[in-house]
């Protein structure tokens, strides 16, 4: 892919986010928060890459560690937002 | 992923008009074509990202499969549009997590898997157990230690792929100038020159990082209160923000000008450092109720972040990822400015809080009168009326009074009492705080209503009961232009045929440091205590 592809696949991505974050309900705004911070966890592909390539020591102990950092985030982050999520109930129907 | 050049043999006359069009489109079309000696320097400084992808741009199945990984996050996000389709969202989350995490392990040569299990292993251990541990109260602070995570790895992904650019296909070129020219087809030792382009993407990616993790640090801090509230404020701290700023962009220029490790090395060390410097200078200044601004902003700015990894790399998970958090960060501090009137730079620039109180609050210190109650005289009013709206803030966090409430609410409607409860955005130090907590202690979805969803209707409403929150209901907002939360949006409580407010003393004025008139009006009873204990005896009483 070149610059121009990789832009545009961004900028539309922009748009989408925008329009899809407007229409989250305010009442789930810290679910967003937390489920959004798992996701950029995806971060974790340039650790692995940098983990697994041999070339350099030091750059695979850097990675390694964005290993370590992004895991706490991706299974913390999902796992607080389910806990979150599983809260909100509907009203028991009596 | 090798050297654009390697396989070029002869001159051509076209090669000059090919370089507009990058080096990659000249491999393309012309692969028999070779660059004079600035020709080749040019195509190396031309070369886009793209052939950082090569390798794993040349299987389209890999690029499929981060794009599905992208459009699984946009359905993440897009199931919070309601409480019952969030789970299959985040589920969904899960698994582009899991295909993108695959996809990379599967195409590429791990050598040392182990190691990667070890350490997701102990990454995912760590944050289970402390997602299933935390309070749900501590949520903004949590959201904060993870942001400042993903900065971190941020910057550890862009400093590894700075020192080993090959292992992520970013070496656009790794020529010596003059051996490649005379023989032409073989590509003599060297360093691997990374393209200017790349360089300011993961410049950028670094520096972003980096402000994330520092910035994300002090907002951790201070919301957990192991560091004042109060804004901390530097002289001339606004010329040094600027300065250090203009300085990383400067040295991100530089950086991606220089070649070879002497002159990017320090270049880049700069620049990281400057970049923790000056998160930790942007929220130092940043009060705490403004906290929920600040996290959203660091919400946005780890999206970033991801998104200019993903530059790098030529990834389109992650630049599909980083553009929805960054939207969505960017969102969420669009809103809680605007529900509190003011503008998102006022908020970066800090202050707010130290100022204000030192600013004189209005009609000078003189005593002002107020009717104190009990918990048995508010029991009493609560059980006869018919409609009762609920307005918890940051308070009732605080003393983690939601249960207490909930129950409260529970022996009301038993007796017929119709109970609503108002939440204002900007309640709690996050966004959304209030209605987790209220969720956390079971209260419906359906009882909870935004402002604007319910502030006509405190006309009808017997009772307003406030719990922990002070300036959304100061009605200083709509009427004293002087004051400093004047055109924010509050809740029309003085509409309310009786208002209750819990508050521990009367000495605390709001974060805006100002009085607040509900306090004294006719119809208000002030209910002073720690907010648990009150609605715990106001339970007591009811039963």
């Amino acid at each position: 892919m070149d610059f121009i592809s990789i832009l545009s696949i961004f900028v539309l991505a922009c748009f989408v986010g925008y329009y899809v974050v407007w229409s989250v309900t305010p009442a789930l705004h810290t679910p967003l928060m937390a489920v959004t911070n798992a996701i950029s966890s995806v971060i974790i592909v340039g650790a692995l890459i940098a983990a697994a390539e041999a070339g350099s020591e030091v750059a695979k102990w850097l990675g390694l560690l964005g290993v370590v950092l992004a895991s706490v985030n991706i299974f913390g982050g999902f796992a607080v937002t389910e806990r979150m999520l599983a809260m909100y109930k509907k009203k028991e129907k009596k | 992923m090798q050297g654009t050049t390697s396989h070029l043999r002869r001159p051509g006359p076209r090669a000059g008009v090919l370089l507009k069009f990058g080096a990659r489109l000249a491999r393309k079309h012309q692969p028999r074509i070779t660059f004079g000696a600035t020709g080749a320097i040019l195509a190396g400084l031309s070369a886009t990202p793209a052939h950082a992808a090569t390798g794993e741009a040349v299987n389209p199945w890999v690029a499929l499969a981060y794009l599905v990984a992208g459009i699984f996050f946009i359905l993440a996000l897009r199931g919070l549009s309601s409480p019952s389709t969030s789970r299959t969202g985040n589920r969904f989350g899960m698994a582009g997590m899991l295909i993108a995490v695959v996809t990379t392990l599967v195409t590429h040569d791990i050598a040392n898997i182990v190691e990667i299990g070890i350490a997701i292993a102990i990454g995912g251990l760590i944050g289970f157990l402390i997602a299933r541990r935390i309070a749900m109260t501590a949520m903004p602070e949590l959201v904060a230690a993870f942001h400042s995570l993903v900065g971190l790895a941020a910057v550890l992904v862009g400093w590894a792929a700075y020192l080993n650019p090959a292992a992520f296909g970013l070496v656009a070129s790794t020529f010596n100038f003059t051996a490649e020219m005379r023989d032409g087809s073989t590509i003599a030792g060297g360093y691997g020159i990374i393209s200017p382009v790349s360089k300011i993407e993961m410049g950028l990616g670094i520096a972003i990082g980096a402000i994330t993790f520092s910035g994300s640090v002090i907002a951790f801090l201070k919301l957990s209160g192991k560091m004042s509230g109060s804004p901390i404020l530097l002289p001339f701290r606004h010329v040094i923000n600027l300065v250090t700023l203009a300085a990383i962009i400067v040295l991100t220029a530089l950086f991606a000008m220089a070649n070879g490790p002497a002159e990017t090395l320090p270049l880049i060390v700069a620049m990281t450092v400057l970049a923790f410097a000056i998160g930790f200078l942007l929220i130092i200044p940043i009060g705490g109720a403004d906290m929920p601004v600040v996290v959203s902003m660091l919400n946005s700015y780890s999206g970033w972040a991801a998104a200019a990894m993903g530059f790098t790399l030529g990834n389109t998970a992650m630049i599909i990822t980083g553009a929805l958090v960054g939207s969505s960060g960017a969102i969420l501090s669009y809103i809680m400015c605007r529900a509190m009137n003011r503008s998102f730079l006022s908020v970066i620039a800090g202050g707010f809080g130290a100022d204000a109180s030192s600013g004189g609050s209005t009609e000078g210190g003189e005593q002002r009168p107020y009717k104190q109650g009990s918990a048995a005289d508010a029991a009493f009013m609560l059980e006869q009326a018919e409609k009762v709206i609920i307005i918890p803030g940051y308070g009732m966090a605080v003393a983690q009074a939601q249960h207490a409430l909930r129950e409260m609410a529970d022996l009301l409607e038993e007796k017929g009492v119709e109970v609503k409860y108002a939440i204002h955005p900007v309640a709690g130090r996050m966004p959304g705080h209030m209605n987790v907590l209220l969720a956390e202690a079971q209260v419906p979805y359906e009882n909870v209503f935004e402002l604007e969803d319910i502030n006509s209707e405190f006309a009808q409403a017997d009772v307003a009961f406030i719990i922990g929150a002070n300036d959304v209901v100061n009605p200083a907002a709509k009427t004293d232009k002087s004051s400093p939360i004047y055109g924010m949006p509050v809740f029309d409580v003085d509409k309310a045929k009786q208002v209750f407010f819990i508050k521990r003393s009367m000495g605390g004025v709001g974060y805006a440091g100002v009085d607040n008139d509900v306090f004294y009006m006719d119809q208000t009873m002030m209910l002073l205590s720690d907010a648990k204990k009150m609605v715990e005896e106001i339970v007591k009483a009811l039963d």
